[in-house]
């Protein structure tokens, strides 16, 4: 009766594996419901204007709302500091000058052309 | 012949025609009112939907090529004709551009609206969308070159939409720099093939091509200025400066309008040099493999660098470009050996498949950051933050999107990717283990995104923004359902419009049959 379905159902074959995102789904469903019901179990004792929901920072005291926002350029900070030298090379390449814009197409002619071109 | 018939039959240049006499008509009805003029814009846009729905559900469940001659019938009379060559590779990118486009209207209802110049605006995105279905359907290489440069035109006038901005104008300029050049080369290239074979028709040449240096040298033209119109590194540095500076709406086309020259490359190498590509002196597969890891890894590291929104997202699509030339070129490297058939097969299928996913992925996040930008104004990422709270309905767009790029299950990028990774790793696992770190880098750089404009605290100055209006979150909206549907139903993707696609790439015998000999 429900064979128009079928198409829809069928698992995804990868040439060596497969995939069934309907499996997944159904399996993040459950654990999303779990998680739900666990959540009201704690929401019982949980109250608002209470020390429960003041933020613990080591005993320091907390700064303003907007001071303690992370911006988008300190994230990953660690990461783009340790990796400078590649990012600064990169960087240099992208110059923001259309003639270098051009000058990349033609070196990568001049490649292509020696390459495959047999110049 | 009934009606259905009849609008299969003319389908191929009512495809065209449709947006092309829409895009003429609208400064008329701009004239009478507003409304009539966006009304009328939507439906212009709705009817080439529609045929194009039409035409490819009859090429995706026959697998057949539709051929539409515009000119002389007989071949053999020397008579100028221009022939529409349609196959199931033509439909799947025509799909790509009218979904694109259709959601790029619906969202410029309210983003636009306090704009000037919209009759013109709205000119110029139908014009823009002719263009891009013009290079996919054509079957007819000088007339891919009139498309190419109409898309190119229209493209540039809507980057540099917003006059006012200086660095608006100035991306606007950088891209019809770029597109001219490329578009120079191109026309080079068909000068040259039209010189040795006296032709211009794409399944002629295919037929004719005897792989000679000239040969080569317009190959190479070809697929070069192509591949820097899609936006392929160390030639794609035009696109973060294109896709950051325009309007939302029109990134979104701009984004059919690179995967329309993404397209131009895989005809070429597929169809036109079909018959001598897979020959092993060529390397232009591996070639391929090689500026998709390159592109990959770029753009990836150049997104982390960013702080400007639109400017990050641009450069994480520079990266999924990469994704799709690793698989296509992947399948292309392996087409000419036996034992690895099936494996450039998943390849090339994962390559496709991601050129749809990425259109869509990609769209989404332009469309969440055009929101972002409408509401507050801005597009640092070191000015904005806390949003989730004011923006929910945007914030739950934003994280399909970034889960949709990343391609983390279930969305519709996983599938596309799966497919990269596992042919790729049997042809070498070191692409294999790029491509995968890449995609956890792409996820850590949406995350950060996600970080600093949606969460955090609520920040004064963002106290009294709003939700995106209703015309922005329905094009967001129709986006994440498409995204979710592939992601659910991967299978009945692949074998309804993936597997027809590839096909028809790799069948070049029957594209050059249907017109030769002397069929038409």
């Amino acid at each position: 009766m429900l064979e128009f379905l079928d198409p829809f159902l069928k698992t995804f074959e990868t040439g060596t594996g497969f995939w069934n995102p309907l499996v997944w789904a159904t399996a993040l469903v459950i654990a999303f419901l779990a998680m739900y019901i666990l959540r009201g179990f704690g929401n019982k004792q949980f109250k608002t204007g209470t020390e429960q929901t003041k933020a613990f920072l080591s005993g320091n005291p907390e700064y303003e709302k907007q001071q303690m926002h992370i911006k988008g350029s300190n994230m990953y900070w660690g990461f783009t500091e340790s990796l400078g030298w590649l990012f600064h090379q990169l960087k240099k390449m992208h110059t923001g000058n259309v003639s270098d814009y051009v000058l990349w197409f033609v070196i990568v002619l001049a490649v292509l052309l020696l390459v495959v071109g047999g110049i | 012949m009934n009606t259905i018939d009849f609008l299969l039959m003319h389908a191929p240049a009512l495809i065209v025609a449709t947006p092309l006499l829409g895009a003429f008509l609208t400064p008329l009805f701009g004239k009478v009112h507003a409304r009539l003029r966006s009304g009328f814009v939507l439906l212009i846009v709705l009817l080439t939907c529609l045929l194009v729905g039409l035409l490819s559900y009859d090429i995706f469940i026959t697998g057949g090529i539709h051929t539409y001659v515009f000119g002389a019938q007989d071949l053999t009379l020397p008579v100028v004709r221009i022939l529409f060559e349609v196959d199931a590779m033509s439909m799947f990118m025509a799909l790509i551009s009218v979904i694109l486009a259709l959601v790029a209207v619906i969202y410029s209802w309210a983003y636009m609206k306090d704009n000037t110049g919209l009759d013109k605006f709205y000119t110029l995105v139908l014009l823009m969308t002719t263009g891009m279905l013009g290079m996919e359907l054509t079957g007819d290489m000088f007339n891919f070159f009139v498309f190419l440069e109409i898309t190119s035109i229209a493209s540039c006038a809507l980057i540099a939409f917003w006059t006012n901005k200086g660095k608006s104008v100035e991306a606007g300029f950088k891209y019809i720099v770029i597109s001219t050049i490329g578009a120079l080369f191109v026309l080079f290239a068909i000068a040259l093939l039209y010189g040795q074979y006296n032709a211009l028709n794409i399944a002629v040449l295919a037929n004719a091509i005897q792989f000679t240096f000239v040969d080569r040298i317009a190959l190479v033209l070809l697929v070069a200025a192509l591949a820097m119109k899609a936006g392929i590194v160390p030639m794609h540095m035009w696109l973060p400066d294109a896709y950051g500076r325009s309007p939302a709406p029109v990134t979104i086309i701009l984004v059919g309008a690179t995967q329309a020259s993404l397209y131009g490359v895989f005809r070429v190498c597929f169809t036109l040099y079909g018959d001598v590509i897979t020959l092993p002196q060529v390397s232009i597969g591996w070639i391929m493999v090689l500026l998709g890891l390159i592109t990959i890894l770029v753009g990836v590291i150049m997104a982390l660098l960013q702080s400007d929104f639109r400017r990050l997202i641009a450069f994480g699509a520079v990266a999924e470009i990469g994704y799709m030339f690793l698989g296509v070129g992947a399948g292309l490297a392996v087409l000419g050996a036996p034992e690895m058939t099936s494996v450039g097969l998943t390849a090339m299928k994962g390559g496709i498949f991601h050129i749809m996913n990425d259109a869509l992925d990609v769209g989404l996040l332009f469309l969440v950051a055009g929101a972002v930008y409408y509401t507050t104004r801005e597009n640092s990422l070191d000015r904005l933050g806390g949003l989730a709270r004011n923006m929910k309905y945007t914030t739950v767009f934003f994280i399909i999107g970034l889960l949709a790029i990343s391609g983390i299950p279930p969305m519709n990028g996983f599938a596309s990717k799966l497919l990269i990774y596992e042919s790729t790793y049997q042809l070498n696992p070191v692409i294999a283990v790029i491509a995968v770190l890449s995609s956890i880098m792409l996820l850590a750089i949406f995350v950060k995104i996600f970080y600093s404009v949606f969460l955090g605290p609520a920040l004064p100055q963002f106290h009294t923004v709003k939700e995106s209006p209703r015309s922005m979150l329905l094009a967001m909206g129709i986006i994440t359902m498409i995204i979710l549907f592939f992601g659910l139903f991967p299978d009945f993707v692949l074998t309804t419009i993936v597997e027809p696609a590839v096909n028809a790439l790799l069948g070049y015998q029957e594209y050059i049959a249907q017109v030769l000999p002397g069929g038409l």
